[in-house]
C-alpha cells in the first residue's frame, strides 16, 4: 500500500487531535479515517470498521430527513462535495449503531494540496438539537 | 552513484574546532553519475563543491527540498552560477502562491544579496516541482511533500537498483499516525523504503524534542525508527545542532544507540563523508570516510 499523501497524514493528524466528529475520505470518496468524536456518533470505533467504499459509508448509517424520508447518497453534504469539489452544508438524521436516531449537521470541504492537487475530502459534523 | 557531503550541519554554518569532526557547512550534498552532477541543496557548503567541481561539468543540477536559509544560503557563492559555459538548473518545491522564480529572486537581491538573477550570465533553469517523477541523465528522480513548515520536498534519487533518500528537514512524529508502526500514514515513507543511504534529519535528544514539537525536525531515536520501518541499509544522521560539538554528536548517538539491536547501520553524517552506491547484481555501500 503505498504511503499517503502529507496533506492526508496531516489532515488525519488534525482530525485525530479533536473533539468535534472529523470523518476523512480519498478522492474516490473511500473512507480513510474518523475520529474517537465521530466514533461516538456512529457508535462503532474506526478500528472495527477499517476503510469504507462511498456507497457503504453514505448507507449504513441510514441518513433521512425529519420526515423520515431517506436521503440519497448524492445528497449528502460529503458526496456533494467529492462531486462538486465545493464546501457543502447539511443537517439531517442518521441511526447511529447503538439504535439510536441522531440528528447531526455536517459541513464537508475539499483537500486540495500544493498546486491545486485534489486529495479528498473531511466532513465535521455536529450532534444537532432536534 | 557516488554521494559526497559537503555540509550537514542545520540552520546555521558553525564554523570552530569544536566541530572538526562534524564540520560547519549547512546542506549540501553531492551525487555523481557518469557524466550527471547533481547537488542536494544549497548550504554554505556548496561554496567549497563549487571550489573542487571539476572544470569540464558544464550541467549542474541543484535540487532544493526547500527555501528556507540554511538551504540557499550557498546560492550566492556557487561558481559556476557566474559561468557561462555552465548550464545550473535550479529544482524546488513549488508553493500555493508565489513561483519558485520569485522566491529565489527574494535571495538574489538587496538587502541579502547584490547580485540579482538576472545579472547572472546565464539565467538559472528553474523547475517547479511538487509530487514527481523524471530523469537527470540516468539517474532517476522521485519527489514529495514532506512535513516541515513550508513547502518542503523529499528527494529519492535512484540508478538501476541503488536508491539514496534525502529527508535532511523531516519532522516524524507530527508526519505520522501511530508512528513508526504504520508506514503508510508516515510522511517520507515513499522516499525513504528500502532505500541503502538514507539521510535523514536527527536533530534532537528525544528530550530537547518534546520542547520543540512543531519546528520541523526529529529526534535521533525517532530517525533510527524511522529507517527500521523503511527497511534501509544505512542511516546517516543529519542536520546537526549548530551549537553541537563534536563531542556533543558522539555523546548523543552513543545514548541514541545504546541497547539497539539494528539490521542496518547507523552513523552521525560528517562533512566529507563519500558513499559509492553501486548496483552489480549484489548491491553494495562503501563508506570512503
Amino acid at each position: 500500500m503505498p504511503a499517503q499523501p502529507i496533506e492526508l497524514i496531516l489532515a488525519r493528524q488534525f482530525g485525530d487531535s479533536l473533539s468535534m466528529p472529523f470523518f476523512l475520505v480519498d478522492p474516490e470518496g473511500n473512507l480513510l479515517f474518523y475520529n474517537e468524536a465521530a466514533e461516538s456518533i456512529f457508535g462503532l470505533r474506526f478500528t472495527d470498521t477499517g476503510g469504507m467504499r462511498e456507497e457503504e459509508w453514505a448507507t449504513v448509517f441510514q441518513p433521512t430527513d425529519s420526515e423520515g424520508v431517506p436521503i440519497p447518497p448524492e445528497d449528502l453534504p460529503l458526496v456533494q462535495t467529492l462531486s462538486t469539489r465545493r464546501p457543502a452544508h447539511g443537517s439531517f438524521y442518521i441511526d447511529n449503531l447503538h439504535g439510536e436516531r441522531v440528528l447531526i449537521t455536517v459541513t464537508s470541504f475539499p483537500v486540495e494540496g500544493r498546486p491545486n492537487r485534489y486529495l479528498g475530502a473531511v466532513a465535521m459534523f455536529w450532534k444537532s438539537e432536534s | 552513484m557516488k554521494v559526497k557531503v559537503w555540509g550537514c550541519r542545520g540552520s546555521l554554518p558553525s564554523p570552530g574546532p569544536e566541530n572538526y569532526v562534524y564540520g560547519g557547512n549547512t546542506s549540501c550534498i553531492q551525487v555523481t553519475h557518469k557524466d550527471t552532477c547533481i547537488i542536494l541543496d544549497a548550504g554554505s557548503g556548496i561554496q567549497r563543491l563549487g571550489k573542487y567541481l571539476s572544470p569540464t561539468v558544464k550541467e549542474v543540477h541543484i535540487l532544493l527540498t526547500h527555501l528556507h536559509i540554511d538551504h540557499t544560503m550557498g546560492l550566492g557563492f556557487f561558481p559556476p552560477l557566474f559561468d557561462p559555459n555552465v548550464t545550473v538548473h535550479l529544482w524546488g518545491p513549488t508553493a500555493a502562491g508565489e513561483s519558485l522564480l520569485y522566491r529565489l529572486r527574494k535571495y538574489f537581491s538587496p538587502p541579502l544579496f547584490p547580485v540579482r538573477l538576472s545579472d547572472l550570465p546565464s539565467h538559472p533553469v528553474i523547475h517547479e516541482l511538487d509530487k514527481a517523477d523524471f530523469s537527470i541523465g540516468e539517474v532517476k528522480v522521485h519527489s514529495e511533500f514532506i512535513c516541515h513548515p513550508g513547502p518542503t520536498l523529499g528527494f529519492r534519487l535512484a540508478v538501476d537498483k541503488a536508491v539514496l533518500a534525502y529527508l535532511p528537514d523531516h519532522e516524524l512524529q507530527l508526519g505520522s499516525s501511530n508512528f513508526p508502526m504504520d508506514p503508510e500514514w508516515t510522511s517520507g515513507f515513499e522516499i525513504a523504503k528500502h532505500a541503502d543511504l538514507l539521510f535523514h534529519d536527527g536533530s534532537y535528544t528525544d528530550k530537547e524534542y518534546s520542547t520543540k514539537i512543531g519546528w520541523g525536525h526529529s529526534s535521533v531515536s525517532d530517525a533510527i525508527a524511522f529507517a527500521k520501518m523503511c527497511g534501509v541499509k544505512k542511516l546517516s544522521l543529519f542536520h546537526h545542532e549548530p551549537a553541537r560539538s563534536d563531542e556533543q554528536v558522539e555523546q548523543i548517538f552513543r545514548h541514541a544507540v545504546r541497547g539497539e539491536e539494528l539490521d542496518f547501520e547507523v552513523e552521525m553524517c560528517a562533512e566529507g563523508n563519500e558513499y559509492d552506491l553501486e548496483d552489480a547484481g549484489e548491491k553494495t555501500l562503501k563508506g570512503m570516510n
